[in-house]
């Protein structure tokens, strides 16, 4: 594959038809080679941006204006909601469940997603690409069988995977009788969030590998560099991209994600309550809608937040 | 041989087996619970029996909502691979300012729309638009969420595409149809089967959307009826939910596999040198 | 370049504020006024749907296939006979209730939703202020109608409290149940307990405990604790024991707070939590109420406290959840005592709690007279004895009661000796928050916590709730 940091080609003007935009510099991608011209690319995004539109921008639109009222869905407020201005914001900001649950959240993203996904999905990649096809297509598949099988499926799996009395890691650890989900709930969810969504991290990082100029890779060995100085200097150079853009992903992912409800349910007692399940609880167990839209309107700043950062840090490699 | 040499490659291998139970075990349950005649939450070793499955296959909506699973999403996953294509190619081949804020913007609000806060405002658009109990309208909902993300995926794919074969094929005079056609299209194509088997996922475990949209328990797809195999007091039915969830499981799988033989399964990165 | 992306953001944005002001326009029409009762009442064709949270081989499997089976094609047939061709669509769930709860309540806020639909008697309150539901008079027009309906002398006062709100009805309430102990014979006789096991107070029940603490690998008492287990800890533990005291949830409009007899409740977790009478991890797991299950059948409980739920659905010995081949002559029943004889509520020895649904009609359907119709003839006693298909369970009505449960003694004991002395919740739109409050203070306790801190906790958050310190019973 032709490296993603491959010198750009000079910017000529085709002869030929279509009104071919030519880009400044002619660098990166934005460079009409299709002479695809401008009314046909606005025509080729219009579908998804209507779909997007209608069906994502309007409700988003919509929820963060309920966050601005104590609309309930049922009981006098579903009749008559009134616009309470900041009041549920400040309400949020007080809230000690909300705080618990941001940073529960923060420690899960951090356990499973930027430290967990990515370091066993590199590792997987890395180690396995020079290994027999048999073997890494027998890795592979149970890797993405993890990621493919429906949630609502891992979550039985799981649950009967943490089961205190017939569980499976009971059995394995000879350790009869210890409630992994009552007394850690949270090491249990990054431990499960990490076999979740490994996959992703693989594959990205397998291919991104495939990247790195293989001439480097055989001056390091020929140096003796030992396999952390190579990756140390040789291989992340590369795909300092590839982690980053990744590590977005995935956090976003995971910061967003609902299977911790299907495993404890938020509990014990909070102690795994992250902010989409507090969302979800403040929402249909307690039916407060005013409420829970401004939550999830927090919780997209603070995914705002971490994309900003992410944006500082792939702007700074350029 | 050297005794480093073998111990790197013991340790290699104990690293993989390691890694690979780590991802099986967990599974063992779906591959014992199905066939058990007294099925529990734990996992142990079963009690064979045939009789689960065939109460599964008696039950009145589970294989049915099997279909409707189908039905809805391969409409979404076709709806999101054919306009995230679009989308993705005319972004990165056209330059739009401001694009990557409104990329970086939609997927933030695609993580805000998944959530339960949301679904007063798509319950409400949906019932205006008169699209409740409609398995179609399920399809819509979906697509819109997924795009951004799909969309996002599909223009670092296709930026990573060299730009010479259109070229190539525009000094030789293709027009942008052909070229879109022969060139483009089967250099991208195993990222798009890729988006396609992701979206399908997905839409697959989504219960959320459906469940608020669906009204008919006849049209509901199979993440929902998983809820539902309960008994009168709402205790799981454990004779029912694993066979199900097996067999909810295969579609998934088999698509994975079908796609990862034909093009292979990757996110990232076009040919290959 | 730049007109591209301005295009698109200019058509996004215009796009979405069309429809949001169709949509804003759309959800505020609130002015539907009354409509007149007598809409469609001779048509000759009509249309109805039923809505419940049940659904055929899932959550209430033998109700949906009533429905859908027998009540329904009946129906139709005898509406046939008057000339009247009617079709109705059952229209099933079967997700947990408060999920279903907010799904009926979108239908309902956007003035659609089935015709008749089932909910928890809870719920009546918080709907109706909603104005979801209106008092069965005013949507069938004709107060007469309502009230001279033979089948309301069959259906007891307190039962009646299911489908009403405010003293008005609103629907007609589904079958009703009773809280009672069950104790495991079998382990009773190795602890030297008597078969015939009736508690007077709680001191009794505590020594019972501590007799079958003796037995290695037997959790002695099973009350419901903590918040995973949602209402059933409300309902299975914490208001039995309450109603015990002598006080209830809500007394003349105000809702119980950190008063005596909470503290008494609490200390009575505390005495069997903490002194081993109690297994408290078990309150905190997720399937923690279904494992209580398994474990009764598995002669692992001493005592639990139950609805009739547990006898009919749970141990029954073919097709039991849990079942037990000798539930008949293992499990035994006691009816729940008060903290000491006369300290109940209304100065009783004994106490339950009991709960049910009710079905109600949905004020903006085409057809009122004909929902009203379907539900009198739902409510009859012939449907209501079909509804049963033969087994035993408690229904609304006392005439088919004493007629269905002569077979069955644990059920006859319910109904005769149980309902008589039975509480219900209030439907009152705080129930839930007030009721989350009370899993909450069991949780602390049950966790460690103080009584007086759980309490003081609890107060704090009843006052919340409530909206202010005066709605709140404090001392």
């Amino acid at each position: 594959m032709t490296s993603a940091s491959a010198p750009p080609v000079p910017a000529e003007p085709v002869p030929g038809r279509g009104s071919g935009r030519r880009s400044g510099g002619g660098r990166g991608p934005a460079r009409d080679v299709a002479g695809l011209g401008v009314g046909r690319a606005l025509g080729f995004v219009a579908p998804a941006m209507l779909l997007i539109g209608a069906f994502l921008i309007f409700p988003a639109l919509w929820t963060i204006y309920i966050g601005v009222t104590n609309y309930r869905l049922t009981g006098v407020e579903a009749v008559s909601p009134s616009i309470v201005g900041l009041s549920n914001y400040t309400k949020a900001l007080n809230d000690a469940l909300f705080h618990n649950a941001l940073w529960l959240t923060l420690l899960f993203v951090l356990g499973s997603a930027i430290i967990g996904q990515n370091v066993l999905g590199f590792t997987l990649a890395w180690v396995m690409r020079r290994t027999r096809p048999a073997v890494r297509r027998t890795v592979e598949a149970f890797v993405l069988l993890a990621w493919i099988l429906p949630s609502t499926v891992v979550a039985y799996l799981w649950v009967a995977f943490y089961d205190r009395d017939g569980g499976t890691l009971n059995s394995l650890l000879g350790t009869p009788g210890t409630a992994w989900l009552i007394d850690y709930p949270m090491a249990c969810l990054v431990v499960f969030n990490t076999w979740r969504g490994t996959a992703f991290s693989m594959m990205l990082y397998s291919s991104a590998l495939q990247a790195v100029p293989p001439s480097q890779l055989e001056s390091a060995r020929m140096v003796g560099a030992s396999g952390w100085q190579t990756l140390r200097d040789v291989v992340f150079p590369h795909i300092r991209g590839h982690v980053l853009t990744n590590t977005l992903l995935i956090s976003l992912w995971t910061a967003n994600d609902f299977s911790p409800f299907l495993l404890t349910k938020g509990g014990p007692n909070h102690e795994s309550e992250t902010v989409p399940v507090y969302i979800y609880n403040v929402a249909l167990q307690g039916g407060e809608l005013g409420y829970s839209s401004a939550i999830s309107f927090l919780l997209l700043i603070a995914n705002l937040l971490v994309s900003l950062v992410y944006l500082r840090l792939l702007r700074r490699r350029s | 041989m050297t005794t480093s040499f073998v111990l790197r490659r013991i340790g290699f291998y104990v690293l993989i087996c390691a890694i690979t139970l780590f991802f099986a075990v967990p599974m063992l349950w779906i591959a014992s619970a199905p066939f058990d005649a007294s099925p529990g939450l734990g996992v142990h070793w079963p009690d064979w029996t045939l009789e689960n499955v065939r109460k599964t296959l008696d039950h009145p909506y589970a294989m049915h909502s099997m279909v409707n699973s189908l039905l809805i999403c391969v409409t979404t996953a076709v709806a999101v691979t054919a306009f995230a294509a679009l989308a993705s190619y005319a972004l990165s081949r056209v330059r739009i300012p401001g694009r990557d804020a409104l990329l970086y913007g939609l997927l933030l609000l695609s993580s805000v729309v998944t959530g339960t806060a949301a679904m007063v405002p798509i319950f409400v658009m949906m019932f205006q638009l008169g699209l409740i109990d409609s398995r179609f309208g399920v399809a819509l909902v979906m697509t819109g969420g997924l795009l951004p993300a799909a969309i996002f995926i599909l223009k670092d794919f296709v930026d990573a595409v060299p730009k010479s074969y259109e070229e190539s094929a525009r000094v030789f005079g293709a027009s942008t149809g052909q070229i879109l056609r022969d060139v483009v299209l089967p250099v991208a194509r195993p990222g798009l089967a890729t988006i396609m088997v992701w979206a399908f996922v997905n839409s697959w475990g989504n219960f959320l959307v459906p469940f608020l949209l669906i009204r008919s328990i006849d049209k509901q797809p199979g993440a929902v009826l998983m809820q539902t195999l309960t008994d009168e007091g709402g205790s799981v039915n454990l004779q029912v939910l694993p066979v199900f969830s097996l067999l909810f499981s295969i579609p998934v799988v088999v698509l994975y596999l079908l796609v990862n033989s034909r093009y292979g399964f990757r996110f990232h990165g076009g040919i290959k040198s | 370049m730049r007109s591209l992306s301005r295009l698109t953001t200019a058509g996004v944005l215009g796009a979405a504020a069309l429809a949001l002001l169709t949509g804003c326009l759309g959800s505020s029409d609130s002015g539907s006024g009354d409509q007149d009762a007598n809409r469609n009442a001779d048509a000759k064709k009509v249309e109805l749907t039923f809505g419940s949270n049940s659904v055929k081989g899932g959550k209430s499997s033998a109700g949906a296939t009533f429905v859908e089976d027998v009540l329904i094609p009946k129906f139709v047939a005898d509406q046939k006979g008057k000339g009247v061709d009617v079709t109705v669509k059952f229209q099933g769930d079967g997700s947990d209730d408060e999920v279903y709860k907010q799904k009926l309540s979108l239908d309902l806020s956007n003035k659609s939703g089935p015709d008749l639909f089932q909910i928890d008697g809870i719920w009546v309150g918080e709907f109706a202020q909603a104005n979801y539901i209106k008092p069965l008079t005013d949507t069938v027009g004709d107060a007469a109608k309502v009230d001279d309906w033979d089948g309301w002398k069959q259906i007891p006062e307190s039962v009646q409290a299911l489908g009403s709100y405010n003293g008005q009805r609103y629907g007609v309430p589904g079958g009703t149940d009773g809280r009672v102990l069950y104790f495991n014979k079998k382990l009773f006789q190795q602890a030297g307990l008597p078969a015939d096991w009736q508690p007077k107070s709680w001191a009794d029940i505590i020594s019972a405990g501590q007799a079958l603490k003796k037995i290695a690998g037997v959790t002695p008492i099973q009350i419901n604790a903590g918040t995973a287990m949602g209402e059933a800890t409300t309902m299975q533990g914490v208001l039995p024991l309450l109603v015990g005291t002598g006080a209830t949830v809500n007394s003349d409009g105000k809702w119980l707070g950190n008063n005596e007899q909470l503290r008494q409740v609490l200390d009575f977790y505390h005495q069997v939590y903490s002194t081993g009478l109690g297994d408290p991890v078990l309150q905190r797991e997720a399937k923690g109420r279904d494992k209580s299950f398994a474990e009764f059948a598995a002669n692992k409980i001493g005592i639990l406290l139950e609805s009739d739920y547990f006898w009919r659905s749970v141990v029954e010995p073919k097709e039991g959840v849990a079942k037990m081949a000798d539930r008949d002559t293992a499990v035994g029943w006691a009816m729940i005592p008060a903290r000491q004889p006369g300290a109940g509520v209304k100065g009783q020895d004994f106490v339950s709690m009991s709960g049910g649904g009710a079905t109600v009609i949905n004020p903006n359907t085409k057809f009122p007279q004909q929902a009203w119709e379907f539900l009198q003839f739902m409510n009859s006693a012939e449907m209501v004895k079909e509804s049963l298909a033969g087994a035993a369970k408690i229904t609304q009505r006392s005439d088919v009661n004493s007629e269905v449960l002569k077979s069955d003694p644990m059920l006859s004991f319910v109904a005769e000796k149980v309902l008589p002395i039975t509480q219900y919740r209030p439907g009152r739109a705080e129930y839930p928050k007030i009721s989350a409050a009370l899993q909450q203070a069991t949780a602390d306790v049950v966790g460690g916590k103080s009584t007086d801190a759980a309490a003081a906790a609890y107060g704090k958050a009843v006052e919340t709730a409530a909206g202010g310190k005066d709605k709140v019973n404090s001392n």
